[in-house]
């Protein structure tokens, strides 16, 4: 299965270019640009792992490449993440958001665990990733 | 006159019985200064032949407060210079001869704190009936500041419903299912299963689906988070169904809503249909609750489409900003359903900015300080689809709902691929706007590029290229934006 989080994963992945005029786009909007990664990518996961602070600021995209990069470089068995972000009043959130880089093996998914409840005709459901089992670190390797 | 010692004489106003004309009762003052507390109407008026202009304005001033249609001894018990609505300025329409704008200022102290039950049985009570007027209508609303700190709006807003979902950047996708009555629970619920596997955000149940034989709403609702969470497990993303749960009493309603949380959705739905108060009772039972609360408009158009008679959607979308939704539906400009382009970017300024400037063009006739009040999600359903997306982004922009019912369920390869031909439709829309590009004029060449790798957007382009809805609105701006070339 293909995680669907952020906005173009249903898109081809990016190429480095494509990512880089996305950047421009959150610099243009007078926005931050924020990395984050994790090997633990379920839907309710909010906190993804920073890759140092946001970068506010920015006139030109060069320098958040350089940290995109260096950030797959270090985990490219991980997922990445480019945020923009808006602190301007009642935002204050991010507007834009998406998967820059995926682990480059078959994602496996999750399994989605069923308890019966009340009458039985109700049921308590939980979602856990199938790499859940392993280690951070050890997830989405490809030397397995 | 007043030749006793000690007494003026009876004020002019009161010195006979019987009818005396609003204008001569103080409900029409060209000299009154409006107060930042006041709340503005702008109402459209149509008297009766033979009634001048100013008199039929008082008369909705007076109607819509303090008067009755005859003097009264009790009014020298209090002190109706406040109480009073008071018309400041009567101008004709342009391009009408029959009709007139009248800008009426109400004091802050007319309606109850936090109440739109009470501010509609004031502005719009009983003054829509009055025989000395052919027709009248509610324009707009400048609802003071002072008054709006007694709501406390939205649930969440959309910048916490987008944090909740965790998606930014782009409109959410939704689909309404159908057929909109008749399904059972069971296939009803697969339909929710197919659409959102296959890439949109939410699935919605109709205004009218609420709990009938053939589908009772615990069934549905059921069924319906099976397929929410079964979508997520193959997607790995947060996922919705709006639960309707309009029904006939509030305890009915609460049963389900809590029926609905324990069940874990997100999110449920209700309809205009239900009326104010109960609207806002469960508007506030999603604050206490961490449920996003969509509102389907159900029978507005019976009193917003006509242009000379009734309450226009504006002023509905703002009593519904103030009493606390997350979404309504409020037009898509291309779809099948009425709609001015300009009165409904207009609706969608109303709905979604802190500050909202006067644009008559807009049908935006007053500045609105929306005081921290939470910006809401503008849905545009009905008649929309794939081969519309440069269209829709660029008129609606990316802070809305955009939901396809028939441009998702009706698509020849199955639900599951119409919802994905707009999701990539979508997705490459917003990319190539990021990028710079002119989406409008090159909206058709980039959904075609994205049809490409995209076998489902191919389809869908196909199947609806010639569809589009090119009516004549009733409701269109007095004022027009000059043309420019």
């Amino acid at each position: 299965m293909r995680i669907t989080q952020g906005t173009f994963s249903y898109l081809p992945d990016l190429t480095d270019e494509e990512i880089e005029r996305q950047i421009e786009y959150i610099i243009r909007n007078g926005w931050a640009v924020s990395i984050e990664y994790t090997d633990d990518p379920h839907p309710y996961n909010v906190y993804w792992t920073m890759w140092g602070l946001p970068m506010f600021d920015l006139t030109d995209p060069a320098p958040a490449m350089y940290e995109f990069k260096k950030c797959r470089e270090a985990f490219p068995n991980h997922y990445i993440k480019i945020n923009g972000y808006d602190p301007s009043p009642m935002w204050q959130a991010q507007r834009v958001s998406f998967i820059a880089h995926r682990p480059p093996v078959e994602e496996p998914g999750f399994r989605l665990r069923r308890t019966l409840w009340s009458d039985g005709r109700v049921q308590k459901y939980g979602l856990e990733p199938y790499v859940e089992d392993l280690p951070p670190g050890e997830r989405y390797r490809t030397d397995r | 006159m007043a030749t006793v010692p000690g007494y003026a004489g009876t004020h002019h106003r009161y010195q006979r019985a019987g009818v005396k004309e609003y204008r001569e009762m103080g409900y029409y003052d060209p000299d009154y200064e409006p107060k930042d507390t006041d709340t503005l109407a702008l109402f459209r008026i149509t008297p009766q032949p033979g009634i001048p202009p100013e008199e039929a304005a008082a008369a909705v001033a007076g109607e819509s407060s303090t008067a009755t249609w005859t003097v009264v001894w009790t009014d020298r018990l209090t002190y109706l210079d406040r109480y009073r609505a008071k018309c400041y300025r009567v101008e004709p329409v342009p391009g009408t001869t029959d009709q007139y704008f009248a800008w009426i200022a109400y004091d802050l102290a007319l309606f109850e704190e936090g109440s739109i039950a009470n501010m509609t049985s004031s502005i719009i009570g009983n003054v829509f009936g009055f025989k000395a007027l052919r027709a009248l209508r509610l324009e707009d609303l400048r609802v003071p500041v002072a008054y709006l700190k007694t709501f406390k709006g939205a649930p969440h807003g959309i910048p916490v419903e987008r944090d909740l979902l965790n998606k930014y950047g782009r409109p959410l996708l939704g689909c309404t299912v159908k057929p909109k009555l008749g399904l059972s629970g069971r296939n009803y619920g697969r339909v929710v299963y197919e659409a959102l596997a296959g890439g949109l955000d939410f699935t919605k149940d109709d205004e009218n689906i609420n709990s009938q034989p053939f589908m009772r709403w615990r069934d549905r609702y059921l069924y319906a988070m099976e397929g929410v969470i079964k979508a997520e497990q193959v997607t790995g993303e947060r996922k919705g169904h709006y639960m309707n749960v309009t029904a006939p009493t509030m305890e009915e309603v609460y049963k389900r809503a809590e029926f609905a949380k324990e069940i874990g959705s997100v999110i449920i739905m209700a309809d205009l249909t239900m009326g104010y108060t109960a609207l806002q009772s469960l508007s506030h039972w999603c604050h206490d609750n961490g449920m996003i609360l969509h509102l389907h408009r159900a029978g507005h158009a019976t009193f917003t489409r006509q242009k000379n008679h009734g309450v226009s959607f504006r002023v509905l979308a703002k009593w519904m900003r103030m009493l606390g939704v997350d979404h309504i539906h409020a037009g898509t400009i291309v779809g099948k359903l009425e709609g001015d382009p300009n009165l409904v970017q207009g609706y969608y300024t109303i709905l979604r900015e802190q500050y909202v400037r006067a644009d008559p063009v807009k049908g935006i006739y007053f500045d609105q300080d929306w005081a921290y009040l939470p910006g809401i999600f503008p849905v545009a359903s009905g008649g929309i689809h794939a081969g519309q997306m440069h269209l829709l982004l660029h008129l609606l922009g990316e802070d809305c709902v955009l939901q396809f019912g028939g441009g998702t369920i009706g698509h020849p390869m199955g639900i599951q691929a119409g919802a994905t031909a707009n999701r990539v439709a979508l997705e490459a829309m917003v990319k190539a706007r990021n990028e710079g590009r002119d989406i409008v004029a090159e909206g058709p060449e980039i959904l075609k590029e994205a049809a490409r790798h995209s076998k489902e957007l191919a389809v869908a382009l196909e199947t609806w290229k010639d569809v589009t809805f090119d009516f004549t609105p009733t409701d269109t701006p007095d004022v027009l934006a000059t043309l420019t070339l």
